[in-house]
């Protein structure tokens, strides 16, 4: 129980805020819980296929297979790989952070990783054909073309700037993830 | 359409893995359960977080700020609701071909969307916890760039 109080503590707390606002502005408190329904349902939609496949990925897939496919010495291919990967995805981008950590858990490359987070967040082909119905060809290839040049600079970014220690650091809490 | 193929997709998977081995299969899902309870704190915080937002801010009020002849000034301010707004996709791309019907600037859409989904105020917290502060900073701060390059480039391309 009280482990319980720890872990939720912020939920319960916005929780309660919420419910004051509501007695203060209904209108207001009302159309809050319809939102948070709406996406906690529309997330929950989401959420068995994305966590399923976590669990069958860190039982099937050795550590030697992610390093060969994704690892450091990966090159092009993996690069390819990683941007395909976040690309077919469905679903927000903080979905994308513990998919991303089981692959750091099985050693793929920290560049790799960014580069399916950052393909997760903007190269997703189910946006990207909803954006072109949405706002015009033109608009979605412009875009999609400056995005490819952008995942990669800021995963080669974030991968320079991170030191040895850092590297350490993020490949041990990935260990934790599962 | 693609949540369902994924749907199946894993559908597949599952059947094919709970045929070459039950007990994985099932240390597997225990997995899968127990990854999912490490971290529903944190999604049902963003989402009671999304939800008073968007109780607040409704699309009328972004689509005052993001109006037409804003110039500089709007491409910022696209910038900064599009980093601390976290609206799906669906809801983002019809709201953005309204907003550019109704004049406001291409650049100043370009930034929008692209922080929306570069950029995570309100994830942060979680991003941090999983990838520790220097990537998340370095991430978020190389996105926040990004997003504002897109945005001239855009402008200047369309």
């Amino acid at each position: 129980m009280k482990m319980f109080l720890k872990r939720y503590k912020w939920v319960l707390t916005l929780l309660v805020i919420n419910i004051i606002v509501g007695i203060m502005y209904p209108n207001i408190g009302k159309l809050s819980f319809q939102n948070t329904k709406a996406n906690f349902l529309q997330i929950l939609a989401i959420i068995p296929p994305v966590f399923i496949l976590l669990g069958l990925l860190d039982v099937w897939v050795e550590r030697t297979t992610m390093i060969k496919y994704l690892g450091k010495g990966a090159g092009i291919k993996g690069f390819a790989i990683a941007l395909l990967l976040g690309s077919v995805a469905a679903g927000p981008l903080y979905a994308a952070f513990p998919v991303a950590l089981v692959m750091l858990k099985k050693r793929a490359s920290l560049f790799n990783v960014f580069v399916f987070i950052g393909a997760w967040s903007t190269t997703k082909i189910p946006m990207f054909t909803f954006e072109i119905a949405s706002l015009g060809v033109k608009f979605g290839i412009v875009r999609m073309c400056c995005s490819l040049v952008g995942i990669t600079l800021i995963a080669l970014l974030i991968s320079g700037l991170l030191n040895k220690k850092d590297e350490d650091a993020i490949y041990e809490r990935a260990e934790n993830v599962i | 359409m693609f949540t369902k193929i994924l749907y199946i997709a894993v559908a597949v998977c599952l059947l094919i893995s709970l045929i070459k081995d039950k007990k994985k299969t099932k240390k597997a899902l225990f997995k899968s359960w127990k990854s999912f309870e490490k971290i529903l704190p944190q999604f049902l915080v963003i989402i009671l977080i999304i939800g008073m937002m968007l109780s607040v801010v409704d699309e009328e009020t972004i689509s005052r700020f993001l109006g037409a002849g804003s110039g500089f000034l709007g491409v910022l301010i696209a910038l900064v609701v599009g980093s601390i707004t976290l609206i799906p996709g669906f809801v983002a791309f019809p709201l953005s071909a309204a907003l550019l019907n109704n004049g406001a600037g291409v650049a100043q859409i370009a930034a929008f969307v692209s922080s929306l989904m570069m950029v995570g105020v309100v994830t942060i917290p979680m991003e941090q916890k999983m990838f520790g502060t220097k990537v998340t900073v370095i991430r978020n701060l190389s996105a926040v760039a990004f997003s504002l390059i897109v945005a001239f480039i855009m402008g200047a391309v369309l």
